[in-house]
């Protein structure tokens, strides 16, 4: 049960960061740092523990939690779990160090919704129990929906509500789905069980197959997103605070890509296969719009958040290309993405804090002012755009290359969209740090041990993906052979 | 009448016992705290007295007098009723100590109301469920219009007079078809026979009934007493107005339903799925236009029991246990979410002639009072059916009864409705993360009991939301108990 250890660790650490505002009011984010420190090393120690023989996880655990109904509490760790709990927790420390000085109001529940967000999220990536799954999909949405609510920026109640509405929405959808699959199971064996690995072996029939596999799809893709469900992303992540872009774009996207690979592949399988297609052109399409709409913002913020639509497009297209490369290459272009995505985001919130603007018109020269963000940033739009040496290129290279041996055109027009990327990419360096210094800006601090700190952590992360991607590869291995389908 | 018998209507001669006693005493001596004692002495005792009723309750129910059947089902709605009633007495304490002169004779309205919608509840015959009916109604009358010098709630109480003197004349009008067409009044025997040539009469008679029903339980198309009603009455008896009343009649319908096998006959089966459709979209859209949180709360209770006819609508199809099960949780779900949510209405507003009702007053709640704001931020995630709490509970047990019957359209409008209500509820909550205006008005010291009720009421939603099990079992053996 050290998940639900973990898990119950990060839901007490934010109880208490909340009650302890009233003693000093910066002693929140101090736990909240502790806490995700603890949380990262601990998650190092289940790594490094190895996996356990007889379960073949980690470590796995079950608890007993609704009996009447078959509902139980099934949480374990394997490959690709441990990476995504991994990048989680340790996207906490960064998204706690990033927002340090940001957030004046109510810092003890603030804390406390980033704590939860976090603990549900873990929980999202280790539950092997479809109730227990749907239940921790929701919750990590409510301190979302406040962390965007209270502390975003001008427009912050309609994105948020726009976030809230679209997630939750999809997420009833996958919700009758379940029920379906389970109903559907209990007409076959007159068992009532909401356990995944049960409910792989349910026998479906070919229009109920895709209508559930639809279910699931949708809420999934709503997540990733995907055009055409993506249209609460640029407004949820440009209006959240720095910390709240930083946990979407870093991980709660994943949950849809994680989704994915998890639920909607491997219980349905046939029906999958048969909209392989349609989903890779979704992702196509995702590549190439989103690379459209991010080169034609002028807010920093909303063009790296449209520049998430296009790498998510990748992840949607690797995965539905039902091979091994591909299926690697969207596991490895979601943890490489967590990075990079975070640290722009960081960017964009650093900016904002010296200039109080996003807009890009009113940046301009800020490399003489500030010659380690306009470093960062460079390291990190190239990592974005996929140079080799750095993660995202091993990535997107991968599912161009499971892609392309299952359909050439698309992958073609896939591979556009890395072009796109260079575009808009160089575009935000050119139009921000560079050209002609703003006369507006007067001065403007640069970063300190705080912020290089953080960001070191990233890049040493980008790095080693990028050189050395065998471990990340290694360890989503023996999730892949688990799946039980043929790639 | 046999030994077993009193026992069995113990709990019902308990609560009629009470009352005499407090009409009497307060004709001799009016103190308020008495009168409250006495209330809740009354109540609970008669709680305690369906432990009795209980043990000589043979599965399948206890027939009394040919007109009531006492069953587990019965008494898990029983307790229900007197647990609301219990709430209602510690909120209408400061909320009529602080405004009326003359409260006492609320209390004895209450337990009379209680005790119909006891009977109607337990009702196996016409005459029984009319005879509660109008004991229920009468005293509903009595208590929106009770903080008499104001306006509003004579209002109120005038309108809902009026209309649900209508419902109550369909009804009988509809009894009285019923009756010509198959000579009785026991909804047991009340089938048509298939060489009967009153076909027309009889299902003229269900179609009266259930226009009845629908509007005692407010469901569209006859939902338009429902704002005006909630608005007006003080938040107190709208909380009961919003769980007992419409328990009972609950109760009385799925019994009803499953007694006479009504809904096997397509035109009312289609005209039922109407209202339950209408109820759900239409509830809902017209919730996204209030600003005043009593009427938000009346088209979403409208919502709420369209959603809850889904339940009633696969009892055909799906099998009996779950949807008893179904109803059972999602009307103890609904009490505790509607009792907290006119609670705190209720509470914050104790100090003020009018209630505080209007979507500005709750602007930043969520520090000026975090304790409070964070209930009702649960009670408005319950109402829209997000997981931590047990609103979510509730509907996943529609959404599976929905699914083992079959009903997608009405799967498809649960789902509707649902998004629409997430976006008012969330609005609620906005509301109170909002910064505090510049001169808002410091929030009245409140009563300790009505916040320790609603803290209790609180808590209880967020706990059997994370962990239901109990309630489950506990409802799962009542059904089984019951014969289901």
């Amino acid at each position: 049960m050290t998940v639900l250890y973990l898990i119950l660790f990060l839901l007490g650490a934010g109880l208490i960061a909340c009650l302890v505002e009233r003693v000093n009011v910066n002693a929140p984010r101090w736990i909240s740092l502790v806490a995700f420190i603890i949380a990262t090393i601990w998650t190092v120690g289940i790594w490094l523990g190895g996996v356990d023989p007889a379960t073949g996880f980690y470590v796995a655990g079950e608890l007993s939690w609704i009996p009447a109904l078959g509902i139980n509490v099934i949480l374990k760790v394997d490959g690709l779990s441990l990476m995504l709990v991994g990048l989680t927790t340790l996207l906490g420390v960064i998204a706690v160090v990033s927002s340090w000085s940001e957030i004046n109001v109510s810092r003890g529940f603030f804390q406390f919704n980033i704590l939860w967000v976090m603990a549900g999220v873990v929980g999202v990536f280790c539950a092997y129990d479809l109730f227990l799954f749907f239940f921790f999909w929701e919750v990590m949405l409510i301190p979302m929906y406040f962390l965007i609510a209270i502390w975003g920026h001008e427009d912050r109640s309609y994105a948020a509500m726009k976030f809230f509405l679209f997630t939750q929405v999809s997420g009833l959808l996958m919700l009758v789905a379940i029920i379906g699959l389970v109903w559907l199971n209990y007409a076959n064996t007159g068992v009532i069980t909401f356990s995944y690995d049960e409910l792989l072996n349910v026998e479906l029939s070919d229009t109920v197959g895709s209508l559930l596999m639809l279910g699931f799809f949708i809420a999934f893709i709503t997540k990733l997103p995907s055009v055409p469900v993506h249209t609460w992303l640029p407004d949820a992540h440009t209006q959240a605070p720095t910390a709240g872009s930083v946990i979407l774009a870093g991980i709660l996207l994943k949950t849809g890509g994680y989704g994915l690979i998890r639920f909607t592949v491997p219980l349905f399988e046939e029906a999958s296969r048969d909209f392989a297609f349609v989903a890779m052109l979704l992702g196509v399409i995702s590549i190439l719009y989103g690379g459209y709409m991010a080169y034609s913002q002028s807010d920093f913020k909303r063009l790296v958040a449209y520049s998430s639509i296009a790498h998510m497009g990748f992840i949607l297209v690797g995965v539905y290309a039902f091979n091994e490369l591909g299926m690697q290459g969207a596991i490895v272009t979601m943890i490489a993405h967590g990075f990079s995505t975070a640290a722009l985001f960081m960017m964009a919130g650093s900016l904002q804090e010296r200039l109080h603007t996003r807009e890009m018109g009113e940046m301009g020269g800020l490399w003489v002012k500030a010659p380690r963000m306009g470093a960062m940033t460079m390291f990190f739009v190239i990592a974005s755009v996929g140079m080799p040496g750095l993660g995202n290129f091993i990535g997107e290279f991968l599912v161009l290359v499971g892609a392309f041996k299952v359909n050439v055109p698309l992958t073609v027009l896939a591979t556009i969209g890395i072009v796109v990327a260079a575009v808009y990419g160089l575009s935000l360096m050119q139009r921000s740090f560079q050209g002609t210094p703003n006369p507006q800006v007067a001065t403007m601090q640069d970063f300190g041990f705080r912020e290089m700190s953080v960001y070191a952590i990233m890049i040493v992360a980008l790095v080693w993906i990028g050189v050395y991607p065998q471990h990340v590869l290694d360890l989503a291995q023996p999730t892949l052979d688990a799946l039980g389908i043929a790639l | 009448m046999t030994l077993a018998d009193l026992w069995v209507s113990f709990p019902l001669v308990v609560l009629v016992g009470g009352t005499l006693i407090l009409m009497i005493g307060v004709s001799i001596v009016r103190t308020h705290k008495l009168a409250l004692g006495l209330t809740l002495l009354t109540l609970v005792l008669s709680l305690a007295a369906h432990d009795l009723a209980l043990e000589n309750i043979p599965a399948g129910g206890y027939e009394l007098f040919g007109l009531l059947n006492v069953s587990g089902v019965q008494v898990f709605f029983n307790a229900l009723f007197l647990l609301g009633a219990i709430v209602t007495a510690l909120f209408a304490y400061p909320y009529f100590n602080e405004r009326l002169e003359r409260c006492e004779e609320f209390y004895i309205l209450l337990l009379t109301a209680t005790a119909g919608a006891m009977v109607v509840a337990a009702a196996t015959h016409f005459a029984s469920f009319i005879l509660g009916l109008e004991i229920l109604s009468i005293s509903l009358y009595a208590m929106i219009a009770y903080p008499r010098q104001s306006h509003q709630p004579l209002e109120a109480a005038a309108k809902y007079l009026v209309l649900s003197a209508v419902a109550s004349s369909a009804i009988l009008m509809g009894m009285a078809l019923i009756y010509a067409a198959s000579g009785t009044m026991a909804f047991a025997e009340l089938t048509l026979s298939p060489e009967s040539g009153e076909r027309s009469y009889f299902l003229l008679g269900q179609a009266l009934i259930c226009v009845g029903i629908a509007f005692k339980l407010s469901l569209v198309p006859f939902h338009m007493w429902t704002p005006d009603v909630y608005q007006g009455a003080p938040a107190v008896v709208t909380g009961y107005v919003a769980t007992v009343s419409k328990g009972a009649v609950i109760a009385l319908l799925i019994r009803y339903v499953q007694a006479t096998d009504v809904l096997s006959y397509d035109g009312v089966f289609y005209a039922v799925v109407f209202v339950a459709v209408a109820s759900m979209i239409v509830g809902n859209l017209l919730a996204l236009l209030q600003t005043n949180v009593k009427r938000l709360l009346a088209y979403s209770s409208i919502a709420h029991l369209g959603y809850l006819l889904i339940a009633v609508l696969v009892v055909n199809s799906a099998r009996p246990e779950l949807v008893m099960e179904t109803i059972l949780l999602y009307v103890a779900a609904y009490f505790m979410i509607t009792l907290a949510a006119f609670g705190i209405v209720n509470l914050t507003s104790e100090h003020e002639t009018e209630d505080n009702e209007q979507l500005e007053a709750y602007t930043g709640l969520f520090w000026r009072n975090p304790l409070l704001a964070s209930i009702l931020t649960a009670v408005a995630l319950a109402l829209a059916g997000i997981p931590l709490t047990v609103g979510f509970i509730a509907k996943f047990y529609v959404f599976a009864a929905g699914v083992e019957g079959a009903a997608w359209a009405l799967i498809w409008a649960l789902l509707i409705g649902s998004a629409i209500g997430v976006f008012y509820y969330l609005r609620l909550i906005y509301t109170m993360v909002k910064e505090v205006q510049p001169g808002a008005t410091a929030l009245p010291r409140i009563g300790t009991q009505s916040v320790v009720a609603v803290t209790v009421l609180g808590i209880l939603i967020v706990v059997l939301g994370v962990y239901p099990t109990p309630m489950i079992d506990m409802i799962r053996s009542i059904v089984q108990a019951s014969g289901f």
